[in-house]
């Protein structure tokens, strides 16, 4: 599905990613961990289409489609989903608002008429049960005053309502309670189907609890050092990362 | 009288001493001003003395005026000689179908959601004898009348109502009250009327769109809306429809008139020709609006949304004469290419425990330059009166311009004034946040720019506020990056 080769990115001049290479088949969950500024942020906002970041070689295939060829909206509408790390804020706009504009775009661009008010709402109930989201805090200001937990719930909230092939969530268990953590992790979990696939990235290993990863890379210094299986990250939790910056250093 | 005063009466009257006579049977004026032509105008509509000689004085005293420089904007003076001050309401050309209307303007049509009928009635088409517009429009009228309701052109007003024109002509904006005004009260070729007597609720939105022969009122457009004690009005004024016009220059006159607990509420929505997008062309757009509460505890409220002509300049003012009386002003001016809008409000204060608030909201985008400019007056005797204002500015892309001027008097010790303003740029991140979700760019930025007005957008009618949301977006193509 996702297919990433020797991908170097840089802002600023100043290069970020040093050559990630990543495979990501239906069905699939995969767990990006590393160290604060090893990149993992910028490694989903260049997926996502972000136009600050500049792509220096390198080449990203989604559903065999080139994605560097796609703006952010066209990858949104292919089925690229990314819930922020920082979700924005905008003022006057609604989530329900800001929902129902997405996902016509996103129906017109598959060829389906847009929702009519009273579908779009059976769909909106459906969804926000899953996350347990309330109503009025869809009826506010997109992200405007919402708590960190908030703001994170409604990240996924937005998953379900678009229902992506390819989620990238990041940090999204960071700022959540633990009963928040449990539902949204369950909601990211009725979610999944064996066509879709889900990146996470997180620095705890408790979220791998409950969304289990197929797969747990670790990134430092702009590159994937090392890849396992779901134990990697019990063995990261308990030993931190030097052991890993060590074998990298050796390795490099 | 000044020296300088008398030089200039002298040369005023001087010039009608030597000035030509018009043809009365001509079907317009030749081009250029004087105390002819206000005659001419005067009986080609058939007007009583009195209004000929109140015309007549506003001309001597625009003669004496100078075109005000203070507004930030900066354009080519109108050659005022060359201007055509009357010409017959024309026929407008039949067009048979949607068929042979320009294309270009069907699309924008489109886009805004104008009905079909609506696009026929806007573009000329000959419409079938069901959807016909004078036909509604009776059936409109005959409802309001059976309320005791008048609402018609001013020339009708004129001719039917003297009594009510003669008592509130003038009394709320002065015929010498300001370089335009005083030449619309010159030369004004028509406009609406609109009288709600006491304790009468008008039961429907009263837009000009109903108003039989409301099409061609011309490039100097007044208005006068009077409502007697106890009554409420909401009026709207213009289309969200591009509107073309061979005049370029554009000056008119709203005069409301608010009696005893009265409340009026006047929405605009201004989408004159702007000029392309190398500033060529475009209208200008110089109005005098003001309003009067001139009883306890009347309400006057102003919502524009501005997003035409190539220059605006418009202070739509609120005096709060009565006790507990109550103005408000609402706007959102959008400016995009080489637009530029100097636009505000003055809040007067005259009564006690009078109160207003502000509400202003400029997007500029291109290389447009957007004035918010504001007086907050309160007078020695409005004892306890109150202000609020936010004027936020909103930057798209780094070539435009956005600018306050507030200025707030107040004198005495018992009022309160606040004032709020920001300047913010549209995000980046707002955007990415957007298009992440697969809105496309353009649609992005209308949906914040709308969020952004969202305060102002629903004080609109509801049909209005559907039509302005789709405005703004299409004002504000192509005006990042
Ligand atoms: N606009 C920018 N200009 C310069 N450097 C930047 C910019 N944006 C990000 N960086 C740098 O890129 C590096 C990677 O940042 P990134 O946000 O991808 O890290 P991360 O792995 O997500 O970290 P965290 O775990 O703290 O979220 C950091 O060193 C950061 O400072
Ligand atoms: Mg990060």
């Amino acid at each position: 599905m996702l297919s990433i080769k020797n991908l170097h990115a840089s802002i600023e001049g100043k290069e970020i990613l040093k050559g990630i290479n990543l495979e990501v088949k239906p069905g699939e969950v995969h767990a990006i961990m590393g160290p604060n500024g090893s990149g993992k942020s910028t490694l989903a906002s260049v997926l996502a289409g972000r136009e600050d970041y500049e792509v220096d070689k390198g080449e990203i295939t989604f559903k065999g489609k080139d994605l560097l060829d796609l703006g952010a909206d066209e990858r949104a509408k292919e089925g690229v989903f990314l819930a922020f790390q920082y979700p924005i804020e905008i003022p006057g706009v609604t989530t329900t608002n800001f929902m129902k504009t997405a996902l016509n775009k996103i129906r017109e661009h598959r060829g389906l008429e847009p929702l009519d008010a009273v579908s779009f709402l059976t769909l909106m109930k459906e969804k926000m049960k899953l996350v347990e989201i309330d109503q009025s805090l869809l009826s506010r200001s997109l992200n405007e005053g919402f708590s960190g937990g908030e703001k994170k719930r409604n990240e996924i909230f937005q998953m379900a309502m678009l229902e992506p092939e390819l989620s990238i969530l990041d940090e999204t268990d960071s700022g959540l309670d633990i009963d928040a953590l449990r539902i949204v992790s369950n909601g990211v979990n009725k979610l999944k189907t064996p066509d879709n696939a889900t990146i996470v990235v997180t620095h705890y290993q408790r979220l791998l609890d409950y969304i289990v990863p197929d797969y747990v890379h670790v990134l430092f210094e702009g590159k994937i050092v090392k890849t396992g299986g779901k134990e990697l990250a019990k063995e990261l939790e308990a030993k931190g990362y030097d052991w890993i910056k060590e074998e990298a250093g050796v390795a490099s | 009288m000044s020296k300088d005063d008398q030089i200039l009466e002298e040369f005023a009257s001087k010039e009608y001493e030597h000035g030509w006579n018009v043809d009365i049977e001509a079907d317009s004026a030749p081009p250029g001003l004087n105390e002819d032509i206000v005659r001419f105008i005067s009986a080609k509509k058939e007007e009583p003395e009195w209004l000929l000689e109140w015309r007549l004085k506003a001309y001597r005293n625009w003669r004496k005026m100078v075109e005000p420089e203070w507004a930030n904007i900066h354009y080519p003076k109108p050659k005022f000689e060359d201007i055509i001050y009357y010409s017959a309401p024309k026929q407008k050309k039949k067009i048979e179908s949607l068929d042979d209307v320009d294309p270009e303007l069907l699309k924008t049509f489109e886009r805004l959601g104008i009905s079909l009928t609506e696009q026929k009635r806007l573009t000329g088409v000959a419409v079938d004898a069901v959807m016909d517009s004078v036909s509604v429009g009776t059936t409109f009228k005959k409802q309001l009348a059976e309320q005791g309701i008048i609402f018609c052109s001013f020339s009708e007003a004129v001719k039917e109502h003297p009594e009510l024109v003669k008592k509130y002509i003038g009394s709320v904006v002065p015929s010498n009250d300001n370089f335009y005004a005083a030449l619309n009260s010159a030369v004004f070729s028509d406009g609406s009327f609109c009288y709600i007597p006491k304790g009468v609720r008008c039961p429907v939105e009263l837009s000009t769109y109903f108003r039989i022969n409301a099409a061609n009122t011309g490039q100097f457009e007044r208005t006068l809306i009077v409502a007697e004690e106890d009554s409420y009005v909401s009026y709207l004024e213009g289309c969200t429809a591009p509107q073309r016009d061979e005049n370029q220059l554009h000056a008119a006159v709203v005069e409301i008139y608010a009696a005893k607990s009265a409340e009026v509420k006047y929405s605009t929505v201004q989408n004159w020709f702007p000029g392309d997008k190398n500033g060529k062309g475009g209208i200008y757009n110089f109005v005098t609006k003001r309003g009067i509460c001139a009883g306890d505890y009347a309400k006057i409220s102003w919502t524009q949304v501005e997003t035409g002509s190539a220059v605006t300049w418009k202070y739509p003012s609120c005096i709060l004469k009565g006790d507990h009386s109550q103005g408000e002003f609402y706007s959102v001016a959008v400016t995009n290419n080489y637009q530029q809008a100097d636009t505000g409000t003055k809040m007067i204060h005259l009564g006690k425990n009078t109160k207003s608030r502000i509400v202003s909201k400029g997007v500029s985008g291109g290389k447009s330059q957007n004035s918010y400019r504001g007086l907050v007056e309160i007078h020695p005797r409005a004892e306890n009166s109150r202000n609020f204002s936010q004027c936020d500015s909103l930057l798209m892309g780094d070539q435009c311009g956005a600018h306050t001027f507030p200025y707030i008097e107040v004198k005495n010790k018992s009022s309160q004034v606040e004032h709020e303003a920001t300047t913010s740029k549209i995000g980046e991140d707002q955007i990415f946040y957007c298009t992440q979700r697969g809105i496309d760019e353009e649609s992005a930025v209308a949906l914040i720019v709308n969020g952004y007005c969202k305060e102002v957008l629903n004080k609109l009618p509801m049909e209005f506020a559907v039509e302005a949301q789709k405005l703004l977006a299409l004002t504000l193509e192509g005006s990042v990056g």
